[in-house]
């Protein structure tokens, strides 16, 4: 073996990777040749003061963060995508739950709607000539006039005695249908009684709402929903619409 | 169907446990490699993701000259922009080597006139002047402990010319060490 064989033979000895074959013509040429074992002494010793010296660097915390960062997390919380992935999936209980939004969705929509366009109808009335199609402070004239002229006639109750004077009748669009308006005065203040049949046969407590500046008192009697509105006070259309409902009941039952 | 690779996060979790052990180890040879802590983070950062990208791939049964291969190329890919600067590669001829003696070097530094006992920061200092490819070889045997098969591997060189570059990168070093040791305090 060759010095310049030998030179480059000897790092791989050191580092282990020699067959034993060749590991001992390596070492034979070593113990006969001054310059490469001068040449292996220097290089064992780089080894040493390498291996004892610290010749590594440590990654920065913020580069391991970043790395981390990068990469999805563990437990990635769920994100709109993820939601309507798990609706499209066909989960039962996600469909359960998008049912449920969209129904509640759509009655807000259709009440807030329904409440819009009760006022607009109302604000309608207002101009002249448009607030009844039939004048009668009689009861028994105003409920005949809307049979015919809708598939359920709306009752009509006379509350002169109790402080609502009933002026007439008329027929009006909400909800592109066509509805029942009855209508009574407080003093000069107009009060608009919308009533529509509902598939909603049990009776619903009344609410009352505020849309532009106008009081809507709604309610469900016997497969009717009513919406009372007007510029009166909600303490007066509470009032009207708590008597309507009481009246409405005895001429029901009696 | 399997899921999607990027979105699956059990593949993010495996790639943890296996590859973040090792970011100290990609960190120090990207600094050997690219010798500026700036460019080494930006290395070590873009070699984890194309890691993780490529996980699907892996078959092991090693991780670490995995990452290294991937972190070598991401160093290459950095050279390359470092085109104004040609003579960080030095070709296996032996003859260009000798041409830029190191210890030449670090005759230079001042650092090397006040510094004779080798501390660590010497020898990372005269490792760090190593000419490319030897640095590189070098440091994956002396530093991070590959075998010369794996060195192979991640340089895309034959075990011979893993082995004749070793020899040149010690012989090197040995010159620049000695004649820091002839140095006058």
């Amino acid at each position: 073996m060759t010095c310049d064989e030998a030179e480059v033979l000897l790092h791989a000895l050191i580092d282990g990777e020699l067959d034993a074959g060749h590991a001992r013509e390596v070492e034979s040429h070593i113990a006969d040749c001054p310059h490469c074992t001068a040449l292996m002494r220097d290089y064992r010793e780089m080894s040493k003061a390498m291996a004892g010296a610290d010749m590594r660097y440590s990654a920065p915390p913020a580069l391991r963060k970043r790395i981390e960062a990068a990469l999805p997390q563990p437990k990635p919380a769920p994100n709109r995508r993820a939601v309507l992935r798990g609706f499209a999936m066909g989960s039962a209980v996600s469909a359960m739950a998008a049912t449920g939004l969209v129904a509640i969705v759509l009655r807000r929509g259709d009440m807030e709607r329904i409440q819009s366009e009760v006022v607009s109808a109302h604000l309608r009335s207002l101009q002249a000539g448009h607030l009844t199609d039939v004048i009668s402070t009689d009861q028994h004239t105003v409920k005949p006039w809307f049979n015919g002229r809708l598939d359920v006639a709306p009752p009509v109750v006379d509350l002169t005695a109790l402080g609502f004077t009933l002026i007439g009748g008329r027929l009006d669009y909400v909800d592109a249908r066509p509805i029942g308006a009855v209508v009574y005065k407080r003093r000069q203040h107009v009060i608009n009684l919308f009533v529509a049949p509902t598939s909603n046969t049990e009776r619903r407590p009344a609410r009352i709402d505020t849309v532009r500046g106008f009081n809507i008192r709604h309610w469900s009697d016997g497969g009717l929903d009513y919406w009372a509105v007007s510029d009166i006070g909600r303490d007066e259309l509470a009032e009207f619409g708590e008597k309507f409902e009481a009246t409405a009941r005895t001429n029901r039952e009696g | 169907m399997p899921p999607k690779a990027s979105d699956d996060p059990d593949k993010a979790r495996r790639f943890r446990e296996a590859a973040l052990p090792y970011l100290d180890d990609a960190y120090t040879l990207a600094r050997y490699l690219l010798r500026n802590a700036d460019d080494a983070e930006d290395a070590v950062q873009e070699c984890y993701l194309r890691a993780f990208r490529h996980f699907d791939s892996y078959r092991g049964p090693a991780m670490k000259p995995w990452l290294f291969a991937i972190l070598r190329n991401v160093c290459r890919a950095e050279y390359a922009r470092r085109a104004t600067a040609p003579a960080t590669t030095i070709d296996d001829a032996p003859e260009s080597a000798e041409q830029t003696p190191l210890w030449r070097e670090a005759q230079e530094t001042p650092e090397a006139q006040v510094l004779r006992e080798k501390d660590s920061a010497t020898i990372r200092r005269l490792v760090a002047a190593l000419a490319e490819p030897f640095r590189e070889t070098f440091v994956l045997r002396e530093i991070q402990n590959l075998s010369y098969r794996e060195i192979a591997d991640v340089a895309e060189v034959p075990v011979g010319t893993v082995m004749s570059r070793l020899a040149r990168a010690r012989a090197m070093l040995r010159s620049a060490w000695l004649a820091e040791e002839e140095q006058p305090k």
